[in-house]
């Protein structure tokens, strides 16, 4: 196996994330693209891992879904106040500070 | 190495699928599905790459927390089961965004790496990942689980209704 396999891999998938950050209007969709963009960077921190035989990428893995795991719970708070306050789950609603 | 790169090839082209299909799809108890095929398919790939105590972190957390976590969300925002429209009108830069990114990162890469191999030995084990996580790394470890239980306390504080 050739280390760039997996390193473009993780390129794609995290383009595809970005893809979907930016055109989803769903909310909780968007957090769904932000934890591809994340495993694409795990990706990429196990593969570098495995190349340069060194534990410490995979040590960064876990801190990683351990933050993501944070990010979730706290994003989707944010979108659940969000829906109180428009009736929906769409972040274009959220605009009122918007000149 | 033949059957590494065959299974490697399979697990990707099933990644790539899936992780189009979440940000397709028009329906968005499928994205997370379809998110969960993505996640899986990573913790294949960690396993390919020797990492088996990542690869089942990532099963217990990601599918089996992360996710379930998305579908309440889901849930609770009540959003729309049918088949709409749940893009804006940014398609068509977005697209032409993402693609630019990718189309540099492969070129960089290539030119970086070329054709580096991995060579894997033997499986990463488990004791040497914990025994460098509770002396090399103790203080992130400890940082990281001040920041989860700052995280949850900040979750309940937003989402309670008062």
């Amino acid at each position: 196996m050739i280390l760039n396999q997996f390193l473009i891999l993780a390129a794609v998938l995290f383009c595809i994330g970005i893809y979907g950050v930016l055109v989803r209007r769903n909310g909780v969709l968007v957090l769904m693209s932000i934890e591809l963009m994340l495993n694409a960077v795990n990706l990429n921190l196990i593969a570098f891992s495995a190349y340069l035989q060194e534990t410490s990428g995979q040590i960064f893995v876990l801190f990683v879904i351990t933050i993501a795991a944070a990010e979730v719970g706290v994003g989707l708070a944010i979108i659940l106040l969000l829906f109180r306050n428009f009736r929906s789950p769409d972040l274009d609603q959220a605009q009122q500070l918007k000149g | 190495m033949v059957a590494q790169n065959v299974a490697f090839w399979i697990i990707a082209i099933a990644m790539v699928l899936s992780a189009i299909g979440v940000v397709r799809t028009s329906n968005v108890v499928h994205a997370a599905l379809y998110l969960v095929i993505v996640l899986a398919g990573a913790a294949a790939q960690y396993i390919l790459l020797a990492a088996e105590f990542v690869a089942w972190v990532q099963v217990l957390i990601y599918i089996g927390a992360v996710v379930i976590l998305f579908l309440f969300g889901i849930m609770l925002t009540r959003s729309p089961m049918g088949d709409l429209d749940l893009d804006n009108s940014q398609r068509m830069p977005a697209f032409v965004a993402s693609l630019a990114l990718v189309g540099t990162l492969t070129a960089l890469l290539v030119d970086a790496f070329g054709n580096s191999k991995v060579v894997i030995d033997a499986p990463t084990k488990t004791s040497v990942l914990s025994s460098d996580i509770f002396r090399l790394y103790i203080v992130p470890f400890e940082a990281v689980s001040i920041l989860l239980l700052a995280a949850l306390v900040g979750a309940i504080v937003l989402a309670r209704r008062d």
